[in-house]
């Protein structure tokens, strides 16, 4: 029998009851729920103990979930408090539920014995709300925006319900009737729509009649599944369902890449046979070679076969770096696909190399305008044409990523400084989710390369960390599609970061350097099929046996065993006679540690399942089995021409800084920086944000290794908006400011390096890969120049969200084609690093670099757009910022030697929103005045040819710095310059005022009170 | 610094995460420090038995499910309180930040006004925002708030809180970074806490003026940041100290070392924050 323990805090010490209410009060007036009066909400939180506990021993259990001063606890029963309501949410069946694993850890301990897999524990939390003209209706909106319906339970009862009857013990549990086996799937002598449908939609289960899931194996008119047809043709039998599933995996889109590695053919210009070794490891080929031949040292010491890139920091470690995306779980459960993001990338460090300890976290979000009313379904029932599927609220969206994103950080102890969020409508479907890691290894492990691995013939294969269940079946083959009405909800997980925290802690502080195992790798997507045979082409053969994997709950089939993507999980080869000892410092660590199999040399991948062969497939079959890919593309360029908008000149521009200051893209994300711990591990040099105003920073710095002034520089950019015009161009542009966001903060050139991460939109559409092929491109043009080789990337290519709008209507939503540039570079000395804000009264103000007529795809443009009442499409231009990458070089080299030598006071790097906005951080970062006079900036060669202030201010040409300067160093300054384009344009003042004046006449009148609070309001208080 | 090497226990496991960057706090002003699992302090519990400065890092202990730091704590009492009874009578200093302080307040280290050692008084509860926050704060090692500016600011030895750990100090800028800081105990236990001079860190404005909206970041009672036993060994604080120990930790470095490059002054390696671990070791 099951008993509920319940904890409620004392009068006046619980502050989230203030908080709920404060937050429901504005969704109200936001209309996001209907209108009532909430006088009050209290918290309760709850656990049920499925276990037979004597009664004495609950009440000894329930001491140890209370703190004494501060709460009071009831046994099997309820606080019964008068309310209107009272609302209760707790886990579906199946989904991870943290607290519920620490209370159960606890209740072991102090019975001293381990619960059975029939006995559990389980957290809610209930809310008891007074207010007026409250309904059970507006209670069911209430539950949908605290809790997700997806992965959570809400009941509602009514005021006298509660008051009667309470809340009872509440028990999701996972129950699995069927004895589960393998079984044979015909593919051989099937129609040709049947195996369509098989590929498609997955296998038919006998037991349900429900197809059990995409496998995807249908792309290309079919050709994958026609493959695995004739393999098996010639094999003369039909697979088992676990055979299919794992290939599947294996070459789904998601881990496979297909797309990069296909062959790119178009009409125009030269086919490219896989614009992944074209063009990303291309470019960090020729600038190896190019190394090699100026004998300068080559510091990659492992790029792009990994989990990870890894680089040479110093003599003694090496650093590692990942960025990954979420996307499609995060649109289903935001919380849950955010923190299974940021969880799941910190095992792409542990997992690099012998294994590395994160130490640095970056992420990126895009999405929709938060405030947006706009409704979307993923489904219209065909029958009563009734709306179903309804898509989360961008802001239910937003703040779930943002919370899933700080406790997976947080709870780690990994510092999450890196980072910041863009907005468009094109992300309303689907958010992007970016999540990266950076990791700390020494280079030598009990006298080993770290940076390299291999599984032996005869190594044990072991699995480390959290236990296997049905969560994230499918999620490879997902997110390698549209979404649509078809996305399973078990594609959802929600990370565990302590179990996770237990795992790595395990790793690299012992079995690492103990020298307990010879490869390593994590379990992500594919789960244990792609960790595994991954695995077994370093020793060229593994056989595993999957009743040994340890379950969450008793009756998963040999399939969901081998492709379950539950989270926080190891693969690891371990020599026989070393595998005492890794038990034993696993157990130490309170981390389950099993051996499923062994590695071999037998060029097969093997599985078995009561005692039969369920899975015998060759491994090159295996892994390269999946021919190329040939893909048409086209590029149109009639599709980008938007005219140059016509915009009113005006006198004065106060109000459109400020607005532009108050823009999505723009504003201060402090919100999101405060609740990131950005500080652990104590490594932290330069901020998320800078200054006494706390402006965003566009670079962050942090040193690895405490006892050394030797740091890392991050730096991350996007510019969606550019794909509206010309791919090339928003990818070149996003190189360019990675690259300039990391100079201004000290970093040098010649330690610096890129990661890729592509995220397109209906990628079986020819145009888009034609999009593609010219982002690639010049991926390969603009590194090369820079000598800034790729080391790692990853690619998103369905990024499209197919469903209905509020009225019924079919919606398909591209996402923006948008390529994430992440930066990591060194310097040498952080005591030298810069930031962007001003620092002393009196100080001359430059800008470096030249400023052209390049408001295409501009802030600007957006917002005159949005402005208009007369449009009802986005305001674009024509003129898209473009890079002269020899140039910049040049300039680049220059102001790194400046940094370097001390001339500056500050340095900012000229980004979204022109050097109107830099100007206007850079004073808000200081909380200084500052007087700016253009005439000398109109007149110089830095921005001759463009003649209307608006386009100076707001242009988003690249390249560029604005940068304060010690009036005492001004002719050593100016002397560095040499032949870069620049213009002193002004001085930092000691008052509140903020002006910018041509001919003497001011265009904008401000002060630093007024621009402070246009950059901070917009997004205070979520 | 003393020529003794106090050892120094440095507890991790179970979702503690600011051991190593503590360890190196220590490490810095000549302790003996040992980074320990909590399943290796029970295997072999003697490590405490002669151990001087015991120290609790910061994190989030069992993803401070059921409360922070109470799962831990419960493993520590259930498994060790005769280590941790002896410990607390012989001449020994403790330490706990942030989730270290919770735990050491569930252990009981912190009586007030009595020698009542394990018994929970006080309780570090919800932020009043009820949200995590990582910011930069200042603290006054003082029970009295100064009016302004150019008043002349009172030493902390000469109101005494008596606190070992922070001697010579008298403001600190430091961050925090907590989801559950904000101090509370009923009306009678805050009596007697001012009353036996146990408050030794409350959060200030960066005048020193009494804090003032975000100033005091979590809406602790009385703007408590720290507290200590009424012997003045064991400390417990909310803020990270170990995180501004060097002065290009600091938030505000690159403007500090401006003003002084104007100045022709050197920065400084360290900053106030690396005195709190000094007094400790210089205790022995």
């Amino acid at each position: 029998m099951a008993n509920r323990i319940e904890v409620k805090y004392k009068l006046g010490i619980d502050s989230r009851g203030e908080v709920i209410k404060n937050k429901l009060i504005s969704l109200m007036e936001e209309g996001a729920i209907p209108q009532a009066n909430i006088n009050s909400v209290d918290v309760v939180d709850s656990y049920t103990i499925n276990k037979n506990v004597p009664k004495e021993t609950l009440k000894l259990i329930a001491e140890s979930l209370t703190n004494p001063v501060s709460q009071i606890y009831q046994i099997d029963d309820s606080f019964k408090e008068n309310c209107d309501f009272a609302l209760e949410i707790g886990f579906k069946p199946g989904v991870t539920d943290n607290v519920a694993t620490t209370a159960r850890k606890g209740i072991e301990a102090k019975l001293n014995e381990l619960f059975d897999t029939n006995e559990s524990v389980h957290s809610t939390r209930y809310l008891l709300i007074n207010g007026q003209e409250l309904n059970q209706n507006i209670l069911n909106s209430i539950g949908n925006i605290l809790a997700n319906p997806l992965i959570e339970n809400i009941v509602v009862k009514s005021g006298n319900d509660f008051l009667n009857n309470g809340f009872l013990p509440y028990v999701p549990q996972v129950i699995l009737e069927n004895k589960p086996t393998a079984m044979v799937v015909p593919i051989r002598d099937i129609s040709e729509s049947e195996l369509k449908l098989i590929a498609k939609q997955g296998i038919l289960d006998p037991i349900t009649k429900i197809r059990r899931g995409p496998l995807a194996l249908d792309v290309d008119e079919g050709i994958p599944i026609k493959i695995i047809q004739q393999h098996f043709e010639k094999l003369k039998r039909d697979p088992t369902d676990v055979e299919l599933e794992c290939l599947a995996q294996t070459w789904s889109e998601h881990c496979k890449h297909t797309i990069f590695a296909a062959n790119l053919d178009d009409e125009l210009s030269a086919t490219v046979n896989n614009i992944y070794k074209t063009f990303i490891r291309g470019a960090t080929n020729k600038i190896r070679t190019s190394w090699k031949n100026r004998q300068k040292e080559d510091y990659l010491l492992s790029v792009f076969k990994d989990n990870s890139g890894i680089i040479k920091f110093n003599e003694e470690y090496a650093i590692t770096v990942k960025v990954e995306t979420h996307n499609s779980p995060s649109a289903l459960d935001p919380y849950g696909g955010a923190i299974t993001g940021i969880v799941g990338v910190d095992r792409d460090a542990v997992g690099a190399g012998l294994g590395a300890m994160p130490y640095n976290h970056r992420f990126f979000f895009c999405f929709a305008d938060p405030k947006s009313k706009r409704q979307l379904f993923k489904n219209k029932n065909q029958e009563s044409g009734l709306l179903e599927q309804k898509i989360l609220s961008p802001r239910s969206i937003m703040d779930g990523v943002i919370e899933g994103v700080k406790d997976g950080g947080n709870k780690s102890g990994i510092p999450t400084p890196q980072g910041s969020a863009f907005f468009h409508d094109s992300f309303s479907g689907k958010p992007l989710v970016f999540v990266g890691v950076d990791g700390i290894l020494p280079l030598k492990s009990a006298n080993r390369n770290s940076w390299e691995k291999k599984a032996k013939s005869g190594d044990l294969v072991v699995m480390l960390g959290g236990r296997v269940g049905l969560d994230g079946i499918h999620g490879a083959t997902f997110s390698s599609e549209s979404m649509d009405s078809g996305s399973p909800a078990s594609a959802v997980q929600i990370g565990d970061p302590i179990t996770q925290k237990k795992s790595s802690d395990a790793i690299v502080k012992e079995l690492r350097d103990k020298n307990l195992y010879t490869s390593i790798t994590d379990n992500g997507a594919g789960g244990l099929s792609c960790s595994v045979y991954e695995m077994a082409k370093e020793s060229g053969g593994a056989n595993i046996d999957l009743n040994k994997v340890p379950l969450k709950y008793p009756g998963m089939r040999p399939d969901q065993i081998l492709i379950s993507e539950s989270q926080e999980r190891f693969t690891f080869s371990v020599p026989k006679n070393k595998i005492v000892e890794f038990m034993k410092i696993s157990k130490k660590h309170d981390v389950e540690a099993t051996v499923i199999g062994e590695f071999n040399d037998s060029k097969k991948a093997v599985a078995s399942f009561n005692g039969e062969l369920v899975l015998d497939l060759d491994l090159d079959f295996f892994h390269d089995g999946l021919p190329q890919r040939n893909l048409k593309t086209t590029w149109t360029p009639d599709l980008y021409k938007h005219e140059e908008p016509f915009i009113k000149e005006q006198n004065d521009l106060t109000n459109t800084l400020n607005s532009m200051l108050s823009r999505l893209n723009i504003c201060s994300k402090e919100f999101i920086y405060e609740q990131f711990d950005h500080e652990v591990q104590g490594g932290s040099v330069i901020k998320p944000m800078v200054g006494k105003g706390k402006v965003d920073s566009d670079a962050t710095i942090t040193r690895p290794v405490l006892s050394s002034m030797k740091g890392v520089v991050s730096t991350q950019s996007l510019y969606p908006r550019y794909s509206l015009i010309d791919t090339y161009h928003m990818a070149s542009c996003a190189i360019d400011t990675a690259v300039r966001n990391m100079i201004a903060a000290g970093a040098k050139l010649d330690r610096m390096v890129l990661l890729d991460n592509f995220c397109w939109c209906s990628s079986d559409e020819p145009e888009r890969l034609g999009q593609l092929k010219r982002a690639a491109k010049a991926c390969f043009d603009y590194a090369t120049v820079y000598q800034t080789p790729f080391v790692s990337g990853k690619d998103s290519m369905f990024n499209t969200f197919k469903g209905f709008d509020e009225n019924g209507n079919t919606v398909k939503i591209d996402a923006l084609p948008a390529l994430l540039i992440s930066g990591q570079s060194i310097i040498p000395d952080v005591r030298k690093c810069q930031t962007l804000e001003a620092k002393v009264p009196g100080d001359l103000v430059y800008i470096i670099n030249s400023t052209k007529k390049e408001l295409g795809g501009s802030e600007y443009h957006a917002m005159i757009g949005e402005s208009d009442p007369n449009r009802n499409r986005e305001f674009v231009g024509g003129i898209v910022p473009s890079v002269n990458a020899t140039f910049a070089l040049e300039v680049y080299r220059t102001v790194e030697n400046i940094i370097e030598s001390g001339l500056v006071a500050s340095c900012a790097s000229v980004g979204v929103g022109g050097i109107g906005v830099t100007l206007a951080k850079i004073a808000i970062g200081g909380q200084l005045g500052m007087q700016i006079e253009l005439d000398s900036l109109l007149c110089s060669p830095a921005a001759y040819l463009v003649k209307r202030i608006d386009h100076v201010l707001f242009s988003e040409s690249q390249s560029r710095f604005v940068v304060t300067v010690d009036p005492e160093k001004k002719y050593l300054f100016e002397n560095k310059l040499n032949k870069i384009p620049y213009a002193c344009i002004g001085f930092v003042s000691e008052n509140n005022s903020f002006t910018i004046s041509k001919s003497d006449k001011k265009i904008i009148d401000s002060s630093i009170n007024d621009l402070s609070e246009a950059y901070k309001k917009t997004l205070r208080g979520y | 610094m003393s020529e003794f090497k106090p050892k120094t226990l440095i507890m991790s496991g179970y979702g503690i995460n600011c051991e190593r960057e503590t360890a190196h706090a220590f490490d810095l002003v000549g302790a003996k420090t040992q980074i320990v699992h909590i399943t290796d302090i029970i295997e072999n519990k003697f490590l405490i038995d002669d151990c001087n400065i015991l120290v609790f890092p910061g994190g989030f202990s069992m993803g401070d499910d059921t409360g922070s730091g109470l799962a831990y704590a419960n493993i520590v009492r259930d498994n060790l309180s005769e280590q941790i009874e002896k410990f607390i009578e012989r001449d020994t200093l403790a330490i706990g930040i942030c989730n270290g302080f919770q735990i050491m307040s569930h252990l009981g280290f912190f009586p007030i006004g009595d020698k009542n050692y394990g018994t929970s008084k006080t309780a570090l509860t919800f932020n009043s925002s009820a949200r995590y926050r990582d910011l930069w704060v200042y603290l006054s090692n003082n029970q009295e708030y100064i009016e302004s500016e150019d008043q002349e600011y009172v030493k902390s030895e000469e109101l005494g809180t008596g606190c070992v750990w922070t001697k010579n100090i008298s403001r600190l800028h430091l961050p925090i970074a907590h989801g559950e800081g904000r101090f509370y105990a009923p009306e009678n236990i805050m009596e007697q806490l001012r009353s036996s001079n146990q408050i030794v860190l409350k959060y200030i404005n960066k005048d020193g003026s009494k804090a003032i909206g975000d100033a005091n970041p979590n809406g602790s009672l009385d703007d408590i940041a720290g507290i200590c036993d009424p012997s003045g060994r064991f400390f417990g604080l909310m803020p990270h100290p170990e995180r501004a120990i060097y002065s290009v930790q600091n938030e505000f470095f690159t403007l500090d070392r401006e003003y002084r490059s104007r100045m022709d002054i050197d920065m400084p390696k360290f900053t106030d924050c690396l005195t709190i671990f000094d007094n400790a070791v210089n205790y022995f």
